[in-house]
């Protein structure tokens, strides 16, 4: 499909800080080829900017193939904006027609404060799978890799919710603020396994625990977290947190 | 200078055995007592702060991004190596070492290409009890893929998305540790340098990101674990954030940089559609396994793909090389790539791309076969390029992918710096000029997990190291210099930005230092990389402030590195008068154009020494030895 050049009206999210008042502030991008993504249209608004003497409009990315999960904006009122299945990164301004006025603003949630513009502090999801997010197998040791068969269906389910990306955008569609389908798409892949069986209980328990302390809110079960999930993370991932804590209670731990 | 590889005695197969039981060990009550810094959170610094945690020692992680599971190996694609032979098609430890060091053109060293093979076993093993959903059979048994450049199925993968689950695998078993107590993260921060205290390395730099300020940190030895230089052609595969900066500082205070021509174009990524382009796709090499490259017969022929009948495509890799055909090595398959483009039968608008059609394998096996193996990256470039590939043959073209060169290093992954250890894609150390599929995240899982936690804790038991505070002269002189560089940049308040400086950058580079070097080319990409660092340092226009979140100075600071660099990379370049690998000089080639290697005058690893910038450095020679595998010009014909 050739390329064609369109120009879009920006309004985006500018807070010079942490803990400072933001604004919105209006840009125009002109000259955007189709084929640009939208991080790339807005490193081109950067670039005029910095030729003014105006700060640029900070972002995070790194991959910029929709894997890394550090890039991520809420556009149009949508995380990671109106393509499905897509991050900011993937996001093509053949999506947008000439003359479009876009809104961009940052992850909002209480749990990931905004450091400066469309730039949020996401620790708190590094602090929940330090919290049991892992299997305790020791470095070295390891019985042969063929010794435990594992279904292949299995393995694939484990697979589907490995997938997760971290970015955040579950927690940011959510009204709650709720990082139930990052939490339990991690307790999902790891309780699948035979070797995640053996702290199955504990892991759930500790995770959700770290969760709460973090301030993300509860699961009203409204499903807009699948929806904007870049990696199309279902919300049964949720319903399984909630078995494997159930279970964890009926055997006391916790 | 001497380089020493402090190879161990004995045969090939009892070296790394030798150097296990050779090591001193460290008391477990005393681990407490060291700190080690690890910069970089990719397979190699998440490994190894997974490995020296659990040991017991203090461990320091920087991490530059918001959190460690994001660095750059989380975008690997293909899969991981192993010498498991679980096919039984003929794989062994010693075939994997053979075909290694063959790939790499016989200019890596033997021992630690062994040892890799010796640990790629163990690593499945370890990143199957981590939790990794590797791809399985329907008994349950892991599925193995065959991998560009191999003639067996030796590749473990996890959909398209390994490195993503290796990397949170050693991610879990990195925080577990923090979880512990023994790592401590630090996000968001920017080695810019490295503190050497009498001869030692002791500590490093940094920058917070978020505050701007600059942090020193110490410790009893620093493991540089911060990826390839590969941005320094502006357009690659790599992340945006990967960069050069580390490795170049560390030079700076001494320490050795290997074989920096040592480049890897990787055959199958997408093409670039315009100067916006900020980085370059790869699609993954496995794809080869079912596609077909092919161009027309008629030059420039501008007809759809599908309207060009079966006898006017040229198949040229099945043609040039019959018993691998599409699936010889990267180097061999991106310089047939450009051959066709230079000839006029490139495809797509600019003439810079080939096809990879999947027409063939879909009609064999099946829509849906080949949607299992490959639908993440169909999906992939559909989004990219908005294009259907399960329709039209996908276009593809070479781009730099993968660096070989790095710090030099020696068999325990130390470099000329005592105390300095260099890890994963960041040391020069295991696959000579040309890397082959899959074998990347097996090194940096190597050196991470299985060989960093023997050679450092041996290092620590057998230096005396002085009680050092961060007040010592040589943080401050290091703060002190970090800081007037940041200072340097932001007094410019020029016209042109760091990203248009990057890009004409990456222009020389690509012109002139890319896949095909000639001795007149590399002499002009040094004028011409000279006069546009000066020009950088008059010109480079960065707005912003120090004291804040300012990925604007970051990224001008990375650059203004690789203007330094870069002209290491071209002089390499120029002094090495032969072809090997990805390292092609058109001086030297064969009559049908295959690379023609100088064994008698460059069978060695240069290393370069730092003696300023702009001034020439001297070269260190490390011999290469081939006891096991006698070099020979490499043939996929
Ligand atoms: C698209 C793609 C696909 C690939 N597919 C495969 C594959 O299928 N199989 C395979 O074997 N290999 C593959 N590779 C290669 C492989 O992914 C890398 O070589 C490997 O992951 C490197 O790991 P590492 O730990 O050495 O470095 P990295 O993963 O690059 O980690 C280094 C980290 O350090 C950070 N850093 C850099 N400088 C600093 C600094 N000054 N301060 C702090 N942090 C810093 C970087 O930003 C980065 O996050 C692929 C590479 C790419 C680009
Ligand atoms: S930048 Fe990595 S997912 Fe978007």
């Amino acid at each position: 499909m050739p390329a064609k050049t369109i120009t879009v009206n920006l309004k985006v999210w500018r807070q010079p800080a942490k803990d400072q008042p933001g604004r919105m502030v209006d840009y125009v991008a002109k000259d955007i080829s189709t084929d640009m993504s939208f991080l790339e249209m807005l490193d081109v608004v950067n670039e005029d900017l910095i030729r003014k003497g105006e700060d640029a409009i900070a972002f995070d990315s790194d991959c910029r193939e929709g894997i890394c999960g550090a890039c991520g904006c809420v556009i149009n009122g949508i995380p990671h904006g109106p393509d499905a299945g897509a991050t900011t990164c993937q996001l093509h301004m053949r999506r947008f027609t000439d003359g479009q006025t876009i809104t961009v603003e940052p992850w909002r949630a209480k749990s990931f404060p905004v450091l400066k513009d469309l730039t949020v502090d996401r620790s708190a999801f590094d602090r929940i799978i330090a919290s049991g997010g892992y299997i305790s197998a020791g470095i070295g040791g390891a019985q042969d890799a063929n010794s435990i068969l594992i279904p292949r269906s299995i393995a694939e389910e484990a697979m589907d919710s490995a997938a997760c990306i971290g970015c955040g955008a579950c927690v940011a569609a959510c009204k709650n603020a709720a990082a139930h389908l990052f939490t339990g798409a991690k307790i999902t892949h790891l309780a699948l396994l035979p070797q995640g069986a053996p702290e199955r209980a504990l892991r759930v328990v500790r995770m959700v625990g770290q969760m709460e302390a973090e301030g993300f809110g509860a699961c009203s079960n409204e499903g807009e977290c699948e929806a904007v999930c870049p990696k199309l993370i279902p919300i049964s991932n949720i319903a399984k947190l909630v078995r494997e804590y159930t279970r964890a209670w009926w055997r006391g731990t916790t | 200078m001497t380089l020493d590889g402090k190879i161990p005695g004995g045969p090939i197969s009892e070296k790394w055995e030798r150097r296990k039981f050779e090591n001193k060990l460290v008391n477990p009550a005393n681990r407490r007592k060291y700190e080690i810094i690890i910069v970089g959170t990719g397979l190699a610094g998440s490994s190894a702060a997974a490995a020296l945690g659990e040991q017991g020692y203090r461990v320091k992680l920087f991490c530059i991004l918001d959190s460690p599971r994001r660095a750059h190996s989380i975008s690997a694609q293909g899969g991981i190596n192993a010498a498991k032979n679980y096919r039984n098609d003929g794989d062994s430890i010693y075939r994997l070492f053979y075909d290694t060091v063959k790939g790499g053109d016989y200019r890596a060293r033997e021992a630690n290409v062994y040892r890799l093979a010796q640990l790629s076993v163990d690593i499945i093993d370890q990143c199957v009890a981590t939790g990794v959903p590797f791809a399985r059979e329907y008994g349950g048994l892991l599925d193995n893929r065959s991998f560009g450049g191999a003639q067996l199925s030796r590749t473990f993968y996890a959909r398209g998305q390994t490195g993503q689950q290796l990397l949170l695998g050693a991610y879990q078993s990195m925080l577990r540790q923090v979880d512990a107590g023994n790592v401590t993260l630090f996000p968001r921060r920017e080695m810019l340098d490295l503190v050497v205290v009498d001869g030692q390395a002791r500590g490093i730099v940094t920058r917070n990101l978020i505050t701007g300020d600059l942090e020193r940190h110490e410790g009893q030895a620093v493991l540089l674990c911060t990826g390839g230089y590969g941005p320094v052609y502006y357009l690659s595969t790599n992340a945006i954030n990967s960069n050069v900066t580390a490795a170049w500082r560390a030079h700076k205070r001494g320490a050795l940089f290997a074989n920096p021509c040592f480049t890897q174009i990787h055959p199958t990524c997408i093409p670039v559609s315009g100067d916006h382009q900020s980085k370059l796709t790869l699609m993954s090499e496995s794809l080869r396994n079912d596609g077909r490259v092919w161009v027309p017969r008629k030059k420039e022929d501008t007809r759809p793909p599908e309207q060009i009948p079966e006898e006017e495509r040229d198949y040229y890799l099945e043609r040039r090389y019959p018993s691998f055909g599409n699936l010889v090595p990267r180097d061999v398959a991106s310089r047939a790539a450009k051959e066709r483009a230079d000839e006029g039968f490139g495809v797509g608008e600019t003439g810079l791309s080939v096809y990879l059609d999947f027409k063939e394998a879909i009609d064999r096996l099946g829509v849906e076969t080949i949607r299992a193996r490959y639908d993440n990256l169909f999906e992939m470039y559909k989004h990219i390029t908005a294009e259907d590939p399960y329709k039209v043959p996908m276009r593809i073209y070479p781009a730099i992918h993968y660096t070989m060169g790095g710090l030099w290093v020696d068999y325990n992954l130390q470099s000329t710096i005592p105390g300095l250890f260099v890890l994963g894609e960041a040391n020069f150390s295991d696959h000579g000029a040309n890397r082959l599929g899959a074998s990347a995240l097996m090194q940096g899982l190597a050196d991470g997990y299985f060989i960093a936690s023997y050679t450092v804790a041996n290092y620590l038991a057998g230096a005396s190291l002085s009680k050092v505070s961060t007040d010592h002269g040589a943080f401050k002189e290091a703060a002190a210099t970090a800081q007037a560089r940041i200072d340097q940049v932001l007094r410019v308040k020029g016209t042109r930005t760091v990203r248009q400086f990057h890009r004409d950058l990456g222009h020389i580079m690509w012109d002139y230092v890319g896949m095909a070097r000639t001795e007149s080319g590399l002499n002009a990409a040094i004028q011409k990389i000279r006069a546009l660092r000066d020009d950088f340092w008059k010109d480079v226009a960065v707005s912003g402030e120090q004291s804040n979140l300012n990925p604007m100075l970051d990224y001008a600071g990375r650059v203004a590195d690789y203007m330094e660099f870069a002209e290491l990379l071209a002089l390499d370049a120029l002094h090495r008068n032969e072809s090997c690998g990805g390292h092609f000089r058109e001086e030297y080639q064969t009559p049908d154009g295959e690379a023609r290697r100088d064994d008698d005058h460059y069978s060695y690893v240069g290393a370069w020494e730092f003696t300023g910038v702009g001034t020439q450095p001297v070269l260190h020679k490390e011999a290469l030895e081939f006891q096991e595998v006698r070099p020979s010009q490499r043939s996929y014909k």
